[in-house]
């Protein structure tokens, strides 16, 4: 379903003089269907470069990110126009941050529901199931619900940006260090949750720093040195 | 889907201009002063479109040429060069002579008589100033601020009229039993909210909004922003938001035009505009924000 070939990712800093900045280089690799791929490597190899070259948050320098989108058009994400990847983005591509970002003054509830009911087209009511369905399976207090992620924990603040990014049931999903600031149970529930994800078809690229956690999840590993 | 409205070449120069304005002035001369002719070019070669129900970001220095755009585009000001085409979408099919028969945009709307410029601004169009001072009267009741608007959109019924002002009014959170009252008497932020009312009551199709929240303090600066996220949501507006204020393009564009000195640097997706800014003014001002 995607195929990049030969990603290549430089800054160029014209505040610091044009001094340039590798930050990934010649990455290759395929994605199937309903897979999930894990992206492996030491600290500052372009492990999130990789990812957020594939969602155009950065613009590829060079290569190319061949999308299979659910029309069944094969599009480049890094060249395609700016309407065309929001388009994308809107209807089949989730990304979770390693942070929330969170919007100021608007609700956890009303933060995991927005997705729902922009792209999934259900009624309000069902929205709001759906997503206080989720957030409570993600243990987040149900007192919680009305207020803003901001005064959050650190936790509870991943565990909502993953409720807002896993709610709408994306067709690709790419995770960028989801787990890192959560403790083990909640680790274990986000992991049954992408399961149960993959079963309805998602596709997912992922970044984790636990070894272990990066095997036992994805059924291939691309390692970027 | 095809752009609302779209845009090409649009410029403003002020003076009478020489062969080597072009030349001489630019984000590369970091000015958009001639200095062989001492003219002006405000606004150069600006080239867009405009979507529906989208929020196209502006942001730039001060004189980069965001507020010309916006005066231009709202007929405020004469371009000297430049096309603006409609789509035919618009709904202004009762307008003669605007579309040709076999074209699904409508002829340069630069070039129409300043009356037809006020029909189209008076349907389709909204703006909010950055100064109240500019886009409401002071001494006339916000109610009558309001139906001064409807009037020109061609509204006669006086009680309708003051209906939708109230109901306007109540949207932008103005107590209703202060529509009688003048907005010299509000605050900047209520001052504000009902420029926001008063661009909104012809259920405009464009918003234009230059710097609104620009000198609100932090908390009626937020319920500001809050105002315009929901309306935008419910009018399903297009909108073009100049602002200086990487924090307020953030929250409300997806797509954002950055000028420097009269053009445009850099477009792109906001967010890959603030992450992966490729031109060096807008490292500057992404590293610049506090």
């Amino acid at each position: 379903m995607l195929t990049v070939e030969k990603l290549t990712k430089n800054f160029t800093l014209h505040i610091l003089n044009g001094k340039r900045i590798e930050a990934c280089k010649d990455v290759s690799f395929t994605v199937p269907k309903g897979g999930f791929l894990g992206l492996a490597g030491p600290s500052g190899a372009g492990k999130s470069t990789v990812l957020k070259c594939l969602y155009r948050t950065y613009l590829p320098c060079s290569g190319s990110i061949l999308y299979e989108s659910a029309s069944g058009a094969t599009v480049d994400l890094a060249n395609l126009n700016d309407r065309a990847i929001l388009d994308i983005r809107t209807k089949e591509i989730g990304y979770v941050s390693q942070f929330l970002k969170v919007i100021p003054r608007v609700s956890a509830l009303d933060l995991v529901m927005e997705p729902i009911l922009e792209r999934n087209g259900v009624s309000v009511e069902e929205a709001r199931e759906r997503a206080s369905g989720l957030l409570k399976r993600l243990r987040i207090p149900s007192h919680l619900f009305d207020a803003y992620p901001a005064t959050f924990s650190g936790g509870e603040q991943q565990r909502v940006n993953i409720a807002r990014a896993v709610s709408w049931k994306p067709r690709l999903l790419l995770l960028d260090e989801p787990t890192a600031s959560l403790d083990t149970g909640s680790v274990g529930i986000v992991m049954e949750i992408l399961k149960e994800l993959r079963q309805e078809g998602t596709t997912m690229i992922g970044i984790f720093h636990d070894t272990d956690l990066l095997e036992s999840v994805t059924d291939a590993v691309h390692r970027i040195c | 889907m095809e752009p609302l409205i779209r845009i090409r070449g649009l410029s403003k120069q002020f003076g009478q201009g020489c062969e080597r304005c072009l030349d001489a002035t630019g984000p590369e001369h970091d000015t958009n002063l001639c200095r062989y002719c001492g003219s002006v070019m405000a606004c150069n070669d600006v080239s867009f479109d405009l979507y529906r129900n989208e929020a196209l970001g502006i942001v730039g220095e001060s004189g980069s040429g965001k507020s010309t755009l916006v005066r231009l585009l709202h007929f405020e000001w004469e371009a000297s060069g430049g096309t603006v085409e409609l789509h035919r979408s618009a709904g202004l099919d009762n307008l003669t002579d605007l579309f040709e028969a076999n074209s699904d945009y409508s002829r340069n709307l630069l070039g129409l008589t300043h009356f037809q410029k006020r029909q189209i601004r008076n349907a389709l169009m909204g703006i909010v100033y950055q100064n109240p001072h500019l886009g409401l009267r002071m001494q006339v009741s916000s109610g009558g601020n309001i139906a001064e608007r409807l009037l020109g959109a061609g509204w006669r019924n006086i009680a309708r009229m003051r209906e939708r002002s109230a109901e306007l009014l109540e949207k932008t959170e103005i107590p209703v039993a202060r529509m009688d009252e003048p907005p010299c008497n509000f605050s900047g932020g209520m001052q504000q909210r009902v420029q926001i009312a008063k661009a909104l009551s012809n259920k405009p199709l464009i918003l234009f909004l230059d710097e609104v929240t620009t000198g609100l303090d932090l908390s009626v600066q937020a319920r500001v922003l809050d105002l315009i996220r929901n309306l935008r949501n419910e009018f399903k507006l297009s909108m073009l938001v100049v602002s200086h204020d990487l924090g307020v393009i953030n929250l409300l564009c997806q797509r954002t035009m950055v000028m420097k000195a009269g053009r445009v640097v850099e477009a792109g997706l906001t967010d890959q505009i603030l992450q992966d800014p490729q031109h060096r003014y807008t490292q500057l001002l992404v590293a610049s924000q506090l």
